[in-house]
């Protein structure tokens, strides 16, 4: 399984999207420093926006905020939507179908090479704002959303945390890419698709008449970190999207595999 | 008393295969044992279903009744176990683009659990590419790929190799130089299945044969028995071969094929004496009426033309 895994790894790291993805969100902060040591005033009316030059802790959380909406869910669906539909266009499928590895074990190793990039994009984001916005405003304590003042590393912490409740329903987008890519057979509609039904979770969050269902949407848990940056930290939304996004991970997962499983492999 | 010997399972064996899409019928109960030791072809037209089936036999799509089993093992029910021993490629070998000949094959050899290097570098130098295994597979041939997917399937040291057309699209030397490795590696012991519709290299190449015609299997046996049963062949020259074919068929004649102003068909000697009256009075003059062996390739086009 180890092996399926790194090969899928190495897979994805010989093609150009992959870097398309990883780059923008590693470009993202930098130009967002960068813009701000140019221009004075700043984002703010969203959180954390007003401590933006107090210390560079606070850069990788507005810059989540502005790409948990729709550019995180483009780089993760790049990639999931591509994983499986990239085999079936290439033939490659029946190549690696045909050695000594089951369905299963393929389709596994998929899933969880789609998975490490998604973490992988998010951790590249944060880290580059961090280290490019300490640089130029210092590594200073952090003034949460509650008014109250917590240490650097306190910071740091929360932006991991953070970051992890965020990478889980990218999960879920991921996993959503996965059941298209391996349904569709076809890279740009699974892209597509998954990019369309991340909008569409977030679309319905916003309709009236949808507040009872609100808060079981997939849009609705992309803004759950928000709960680590009061304090004490609100762990309502976390722990809401600890288990609302493992329905959305395991259901497209399980359908997924099940098509995969049973699959034909022809004509591709 | 001893038990009887245990039977060992055949390379191929296909019992009532049928793969159906809709109201399609693309496979239609297909029978195949294909022994130890045999170099078998399977020959078809196109879209005759023989790829169909070699896709079924390797576990890539599910058939819609009956099995198959490589070694014993049904590839639907035993998933990847059934396939040990076993190496192959159906409708061309496909790898990743954008990675080396080499790195494809350490792939693929990671798929089975792992080869050494120095095996890798065997299998490139017997299909002649280890001076290009560096090189990007997006930037290889058609034939370099066909090799390439020769020296993935021997990575798996196979004792059954189920090879798709391996020849097509390859030129001549290219056709001459895999014709010899297949030679080679049946000399090795390697059991082969290889479907084809280039029938000079079936008739170099293999012992056995089954011919395939929309999903029917419509013979299957001994090469040499197929073509040894095409005995009894005439060829005639005559004076307006479309007039003669007709008056051929009038006499019981049929299977008669036109092939460059020359009729070829089979009889026995009393109705072609018969047919020869018949053509005198039709006023169509005979300049060559002679004993012909059939070709496979003048049987094939006989037993496949049939019906249409």
């Amino acid at each position: 399984m180890t092996r399926v895994y790194r090969w899928e790894v190495l897979k994805l790291l010989a093609q150009k999207r992959t870097y398309l993805g990883l780059g923008a969100a590693m470009l993202v902060p930098l130009i967002f420093v960068v813009v701000l040591i140019f221009r004075s005033g700043g984002p703010n009316d969203i959180p954390l926006g007003r401590s933006i030059r107090e210390t560079g802790l606070a850069t990788p959380f507005v810059v989540l905020f502005f790409m948990s909406i729709w550019a995180f869910p483009l780089i993760t669906a790049l990639v999931s939507g591509d994983i499986v539909a990239a085999e079936s266009h290439n033939g490659t499928l029946k190549t690696i179908l045909t050695r000594s590895r089951n369905r299963g074990e393929i389709y596994a190793a998929k899933v969880l090479a789609a998975f490490t990039y998604t973490v992988l994009v998010i951790a590249a984001m944060g880290l580059v704002g961090v280290v490019a916005a300490s640089i130029e405003w210092g590594f200073n304590d952090l003034t949460s959303l509650s008014g109250t003042t917590v240490s650097a590393w306190h910071g740091l912490g929360l932006l991991a945390a953070s970051l992890a409740i965020y990478a889980w329903p990218m999960a879920g987008i991921a996993a959503f890419g996965l059941f298209l890519s391996t349904v569709t057979r076809n890279s740009a509609s699974a892209v597509v698709g998954t990019l369309l039904w991340a909008l569409l979770m977030q679309l319905l969050g916003v309709l009236p008449g949808t507040e009872s269902i609100r808060p079981y949407l997939l849009g609705e848990q992309f803004q759950a970190w928000h709960g680590f940056l009061r304090t004490p930290a609100d762990w309502t939304p976390v722990v809401r999207a600890l288990w609302v996004c493992a329905f959305y991970v395991g259901v497209p997962l399980a359908a997924g595999y099940l098509v995969f499983l049973r699959r034909d492999v022809a004509g591709e | 008393m001893r038990g009887a010997p245990p039977i060992e399972p055949l390379p191929v064996e296909a019992r009532g295969l049928v793969k159906r899409y809709g109201d399609i019928v693309a496979v239609d109960h297909v029978d195949l044992s294909v022994e130890r030791g045999d170099v078998f072809g399977y020959l078809g037209p196109n879209g005759a279903g023989k790829t169909t089936s070699l896709r079924m036999l390797l576990g890539l799509i599910r058939p819609t009744a009956g099995a198959a089993r490589l070694f014993g093992r049904d590839p639907i029910v035993d998933g990847a176990r059934a396939l040990d021993g076993v190496a192959g490629f159906v409708e061309g070998p496909r790898f990743y683009p954008y990675l080396s000949g080499r790195r494809n094959l350490r792939l693929l050899g990671d798929l089975d659990g792992g080869v050494p290097a120095a095996r890798i570098d065997e299998v490139l130098d017997v299909v002649e590419l280890r001076d290009r295994a560096k090189d990007r597979v997006g930037g290889y041939s058609h034939g370099m790929r066909q090799r390439l997917g020769i020296a993935g399937a021997l990575l798996r040291d196979p004792k059954l190799l189920l090879l798709d057309e391996p020849a097509t699209g390859l030129d001549p030397g290219g056709m001459r130089d895999m014709r010899e490795l297949i030679k080679r590696l049946a000399a090795d012991g390697i059991t082969i299945l290889l479907s084809s519709h280039i029938l000079a290299e079936v008739e170099e190449l293999c012992n056995r044969v089954a011919i395939i015609r929309t999903g029917r299997i419509i013979y299957e046996g001994r090469l040499d028995e197929l073509l040894e049963s095409a005995g009894g062949g005439y060829l005639l020259r005559a004076s307006d071969p479309e007039r003669a074919r007709a008056v051929l068929l009038a006499h019981g004649i049929d299977g008669v094929q036109l092939v460059e102003r020359e009729l070829r068909f089979q009889a026995d000697a009393g109705a072609v004496e018969a047919a020869t009256v018949a053509l005198g009075k039709a006023g169509i003059g005979i300049s060559l009426l002679a004993p012909h062996t059939a070709t496979l390739e003048e049987l094939f086009l006989g037993m496949t033309e049939e019906a249409a």
